[in-house]
């Protein structure tokens, strides 16, 4: 085996309490494809931030090339050879391709260098099969050629290692074949590459060397990943087998959320085009789609935070005909938002605030305008106990909780009103084990309780496992819908690129 | 009608167009540069009116004009510094910042010229900027004498635009400010500090601030009073919005404002019926605010203006 | 290394602490001015107090001075609350005062004048407000600069009237003609200035402090200055709330122009205003946007510019030196709030 292009040796770093990375050593050797593998939260994205120089470590140093590296900004590692795809693209969608490239390179004699970036675009998307059209504005490309635009601009500046931070989590399964075929032609190239996922057949497909991180350490190494299977790859990940939680058989009742014919302008995001859906009570109905195919504006229309310009939608068998939040809260549906912090809670006021904040209306809270501050505080106190979330008291900043608190404070503020449908985005999105677990079991118990719930998600092994009737978007349109017992991921990928599916 | 028509297209009045354009020229750029890269500086009002006070001064106890241009220029550069100061690297709200440099720079500029030049009965004058023919130039027809029969600090506006939009859109430079005025996060993984990038553009938009006020107080009015911005200031950061944060139609927005400024002083001059002249005066301020209206819906501000930037943050 | 840390919550003596803080190193930046002004920085300073607050005839006159800016102060208290930037207090304020100034003119009995002041002048300076706000809400227009805008146009129309159908024909000055002797406030103490409007101030700051703790108008307020977006997730109108900040907002601004005018002046001048609009700006972030805190931030103010005209008298420091301390303390407030959100830890360096 080669010498190692970069070695990361004890690295160490918390945030307050918490160790986000204790103790971890990791190497690339050139040409070599290494899989870092972990749940959500195991500390993979901050160690990639270390090593891009995003975060000082509290301890442990960085080898490049057998020498010692001191990185403490993103121009340190880029002048290292070191260049991170992140997994919120890191582009101004208003500038050019190549303007979004050539930022941070010095020009010529004062002017930015046109010409030769054009050519080392050209011979880049040659080499490697990534082709880009230099001047239209980034926020006319799709979310595979930013992901594109994002290596070019990494390999545009020198990167001889690429860090990828689950890059497939944003393509539809066609195109990740593309992205691996390039980046099997970078290794082969003798560019070292850290693919980070927690997807395991992709990391068995495409992987040389796998390190497996959980709860912030080293959980052990993998270096046959072809040869290894899933499910001791997962045992790594997690610690313990992977039990998923049990779902009874569906007794669905009466529909309890039905869509007809809904459609709305592009005015903003994906059109939605004639969607009908029907929720019946005790189901949990799964929205799968690669995102940006109107999941969104779904979600959207479904709260009434958009009103649709066509078709019909009714909530426990009444018609929504104003589309206000108010009004489809009122009709029982209880909502919780895909971005936690922008959509859903009040950072910078008291937790106590954001969790009867869909309700302080209602007589539970306020009565002829005035508020009631002892049932807000109780209510709070109540649900922080019933869920057991952490944090020193109902009068607590929202912003200082964790994301796995929140997501359980926002859960406890729909539940506490026994919604008849439940809408929830994206529910385990960067929640560690535990927590996705402890959500996971409310929903299943609320579909007991016969409460509808709709599931829209990305992660189709979450959708699987959760859902017992999953409807797959693409482009605006429902293409079909699957009973999960007939669902699986391979079926679920081919209808996300818009092939039809039957059930 | 004819009459007033006339009136309208005299070379004076396309000069005075011009001349009254120049200050509002140099504080749009100033304004955009800094709005560019996402730093919103409502300090403008005060930069320019303590820049107006140190280059008089300056100018009046030194004799030299240039020197008091250099005065203002350094004033706006350290006024700019202290609002980039609070809300770059501390991270403050730009909106109570800048008003907080308004504040404390006109209180400066009150303060220091009354312990300077006292309280005197006639304000103190200089003998200001003189117009400077461009030889040839000024011989062309009606255009001649309008634009190149100004003070040396119009034909500075007049190059700063050209110079202001290759800067932004041709140089590393610019490119950078426009990278951090959008996405920050994008310029810093780049290598690109968006700390350093957004300082520098804010006190760049200082120093064009200062010459704004430098104008004012040496080429326009000669002399220093409370009222010498009266409002420019604010009525800039609209025409950066009305321009699209754009260096050739801020100027444009510049222009046409001027325009209408020097319309209704025509209007004044000209006693145009039983009017008062205030309605005059509130003139070219509610055409600002229709046109923003107007142009607000379509506008596109930089997607970072407002926002801090703090790397470390979880 | 030094690096800050995001706090989880403020203990309540920061209210307290953080005001005076900046306080504190606002008198001493700005004695550098005295100093360069060649007078003694604790004699000028000590001027400024007993002139201000050194007898009980002064402090009266500092209540006076303040009462506008208690008006203003809590004009934008309520306004920043909702993130609705309206920096036009100076130009709602002198609506007030032009429209109470029109009540008070027609002959009717005192209290029903009084009434009708108060009522005129809200209303003007909501109608006002209305228009930053309407902007927004319909237009996107930003909201600082239109209410800016607005305060030249304002300032010109009540120029247009005193110089022209109210001037005073007699003397030819630029004033008003007086507003009826029975629509004058009364003063509550005989031998100062303290009048009714001063107590309606007093009132007012914990009528709003009520209204944005315990109201569910004040909740939705605080909600949608906070985060908009998830305000209208949870079912909150946030363009009404808008609307409806910008209303009450513009009409205790405009209370501070019918105050000038009933208890100070009688009439309308082109200088009724000091620029106390912009001072409410102050007066609300020194007083962290609390309606109570209002009220002593005011007489910070009120207290400065009183003692720095008779400082000015005594020291011959430029009487200046006030609005140079309003800017300041506005700065050294703001990073005094640094330490709300955030607190500065030790940390060791990465080895």
């Amino acid at each position: 085996m080669p010498a190692p292009l970069i070695e990361m040796r004890g690295i160490t770093k918390s945030f307050g309490a918490v160790k986000a990375n204790e103790a971890v050593d990791l190497s690339v050797a050139p040409g070599e494809i290494l899989g870092l593998l972990g749940e959500n939260g195991a500390g993979k994205t901050t160690l990639m931030n270390v090593l891009f120089g995003a975060y000082a470590p509290d301890a442990g140093e960085i080898l490049i090339q057998g020498k010692p590296v001191r990185i403490t900004s993103s121009a340190d590692a880029l002048a290292a050879g070191i260049g991170m795809v992140h997994q919120h693209f890191h582009l101004a969608p208003r500038l050019t391709v190549l303007e979004n490239l050539l930022i941070g390179i010095p020009g010529k004699t004062g002017r930015i260098d046109r010409a030769g970036g054009l050519a080392r675009l050209a011979e880049i998307g040659r080499q490697h099969g990534l082709a880009l059209d230099p001047d239209l504005p980034v926020s006319a490309l799709s979310v595979g050629e930013q992901q594109r635009l994002e290596i070019v601009k990494a390999l545009f500046r020198g990167a001889r290692l690429l860090i990828l931070d689950e890059p497939t989590a944003v393509l539809a399964p066609s195109e990740v074949d593309g992205l691996f075929s390039a980046l099997r032609s970078m290794a082969a190239q003798g560019l070292g590459i850290i693919f980070i996922s927690h997807k395991l057949n992709e990391v068995r497909a495409l992987t040389h060397r796998c390190t497996v991180l959980r709860h912030g350490r080293v959980a052990g190494r993998v270096d046959d990943p072809a040869n290894t299977t899933s499910s001791a790859m997962a045992q790594l990940m997690c610690g313990h087998e992977i039990v998923p939680p049990a779902r009874g058989p569906s007794a669905p009742g009466v529909a309890v959320l039905t869509l007809e014919g809904i459609s709305t302008s592009h005015h903003s995001g994906t059109a939605l085009r004639d969607i009908s859906l029907v929720v019946r009570a005790g189901e949990i109905l799964g929205i799968a789609g690669v995102s940006g195919n109107g999941q969104r504006a779904l979600a959207e229309v479904i709260s009434g935070v958009r009103a649709p310009d066509a078709g019909r939608m009714t909530i426990a068998g009444q018609k929504v005909s104003r589309f206000s939040p108010r009004e489809v809260q009122a009709l029982g549906l209880g909502r919780i938002p895909e971005d936690r912090m922008t959509t859903g809670l009040v950072t910078n006021l008291p937790l106590a605030d954001s969790m009867v904040l869909p309700r302080i209306g209602t007589a539970a809270f306020s009565s002829k305008g005035l508020l009631k501050p002892d049932a807000i505080r109780a209510f709070a106190e109540e649900q922080i106990k019933a869920y057991d979330i952490r944090c020193p008291g109902p009068m607590t900043r929202a912003g200082a909780l964790s994301g796995g608190n929140l997501q359980k404070a926002l859960l406890a503020r729909e539940l506490a009103f026994d919604p008849k449908v439940l809408v929830v985005s994206q529910p385990t999105r960067g929640l560690d084990i535990g927590a996705a677990r402890f959500i996971h079991e409310k929903f299943l118990d609320m579909r007991t309780k016969g409460c509808g719930i709709v599931v829209i998600g990305e992660d189709l092994e979450e959708l699987l496992v959760l859902c017992d009737r999953i409807a797959v978007m693409y482009e605006g349109r429902i293409v079909g819908t699957l009973d999960s017992a007939d669902a699986t991921i391979a079926r679920l990928g081919l209808m996300m690129t818009g092939a039809e599916g039957h059930s | 009608m004819s009459a007033v028509f006339e009136q309208i297209f005299q070379v004076g009045f396309l000069a005075a167009i011009i001349r009254i354009a120049t200050p509002l020229a140099f504080a749009t750029l100033g304004e955009m540069f800094s709005e560019r890269a996402g730093v919103l500086n409502l300090g403008i009002e005060g930069i320019m009116l303590l820049s107006a006070m140190t280059g008089f001064t300056a100018a009046s106890l030194s004799g030299s004009l240039w020197l008091g241009v250099l005065a203002a220029v350094l004033t706006g550069m350290l006024m700019g510094a202290l609002h980039a100061l609070f809300t770059v690297v501390l991270g403050l709200s730009q909106h109570v910042c800048g008003i907080g440099v308004t504040l404390f720079s006109s209180g400066l500029a009150y303060f220091l010229y009354r312990l300077i030049f006292g309280q005197q009965s006639v304000p103190p004058n200089i003998k200001g900027f003189q117009t400077l023919p461009i030889p040839i130039l000024s011989d062309i027809p009606v255009l001649g004498p309008a634009v190149f029969n100004q003070f040396a600090l119009v034909y500075m506006a007049i190059l700063a635009i050209p110079v202001a939009a290759f800067v932004l859109y041709r140089t590393p430079w610019g490119l950078s400010v426009r990278m951090v005025g959008e996405n920050p996060r994008a310029a810093d993984s780049a290598g690109v500090s968006v700390i350093a990038t957004r300082f520098q553009a804010v006190i760049l938009g200082g120093a064009l601030m200062g010459l704004a006020g430098a104008f004012l107080s040496m080429a326009q009015f000669n002399a220093f009073t409370f009222g010498v911005v009266s409002g420019r200031g604010w009525v800039a950061i609209a025409l950066v919005v009305f321009g699209r944060w754009d260096p050739w139609r801020s100027a444009g927005a510049a222009l046409l404002f001027a325009f209408v400024d020097a319309l209704q002083l025509r209007m004044q001059a000209s006693g145009l019926g039983h009017i008062p002249y205030e309605a005059f005066l509130m003139l070219p301020f509610i055409f600002t605010i229709v046109a923003m209206a107007v142009m607000s819906r379509n506008a596109v501000a930089p997607s970072a203006l407002l926002k801090p930037f703090r790397r470390e943050e979880r | 290394m030094f690096r800050l840390e995001v706090r989880s919550s403020t203990p309540t003596w920061f209210n307290f602490a953080l005001p005076l803080l900046a306080i504190g190193a606002t008198l001493i930046l700005c004695s550098g001015l005295i100093a360069l002004a060649g007078a003694g920085v604790l004699e000028a300073y000590g001027v400024m107090f007993t002139a201000s607050l050194g007898d009980s005839y002064a402090i009266t006159e500092t209540m006076v001075r303040a009462t506008p800016m208690i008006f203003t102060g809590l004009a934008v208290a309520v306004a920043f609350r909702a993130k609705f930037w309206n920096i036009g207090a100076e130009g709602q304020l002198l609506a007030g005062a032009v429209a109470s100034c029109f009540v008070g003119a027609i002959p009717m009995p005192g209290p029903l004048a009084m009434v009708l002041m108060a009522v005129a002048g809200a209303a003007a300076g909501a109608a006002v407000a209305l228009v930053p706000a309407t902007l927004r809400v319909k237009f996107k227009v930003d909201d600082v600069v239109s209410s800016l805008l607005l305060n030249s146009v304002i300032y010109y129309a009540l120029m247009a009237l005193i110089e022209g159908p109210w001037k005073d024909s007699f003397s030819g000055y630029p004033i008003s003609p007086p507003i009826e002797d029975s629509a004058n406030f009364p003063v509550l103490l005989e031998g100062t200035r303290l009048h009714l409007g001063v107590v309606a101030a007093l009132i007012a700051a914990p009528l709003i402090w009520f209204l944005i703790v315990r109201t569910t108008l004040g909740f939705r307020i605080r909600v949608t200055g906070e985060n908009p977006e998830a305000a209208r997730y949870g079912g909150i109108h946030v363009e009404r709330v808008l609307i409806s900040t910008a209303l009450l907002s513009g009409a205790l601004a405009g209370l501070a122009g019918v105050s000038e005018v009933g208890g100070v002046h009688f009439q309308v001048m082109s200088d009724i205003s000091p620029g106390y609009g912009y001072s409410g700006i102050v007066v609300a972030m020194l007083a962290r946007l609390n309606p109570l805190g209002v009220v002593p931030a005011a007489i910070f103010l009120a207290a400065v510019m009183t003692g720095a005209e008779a400082m000015s008298r005594a020291t011959g420091v430029p009487a200046f030196l006030s609005d140079v301390i309003q800017g300041t303390a506005l700065l050294a407030m703001l990073v005094a709030l640094l330490f709300t959100a955030y607190r500065i830890r030790r940390v060791g360096v990465a080895r």
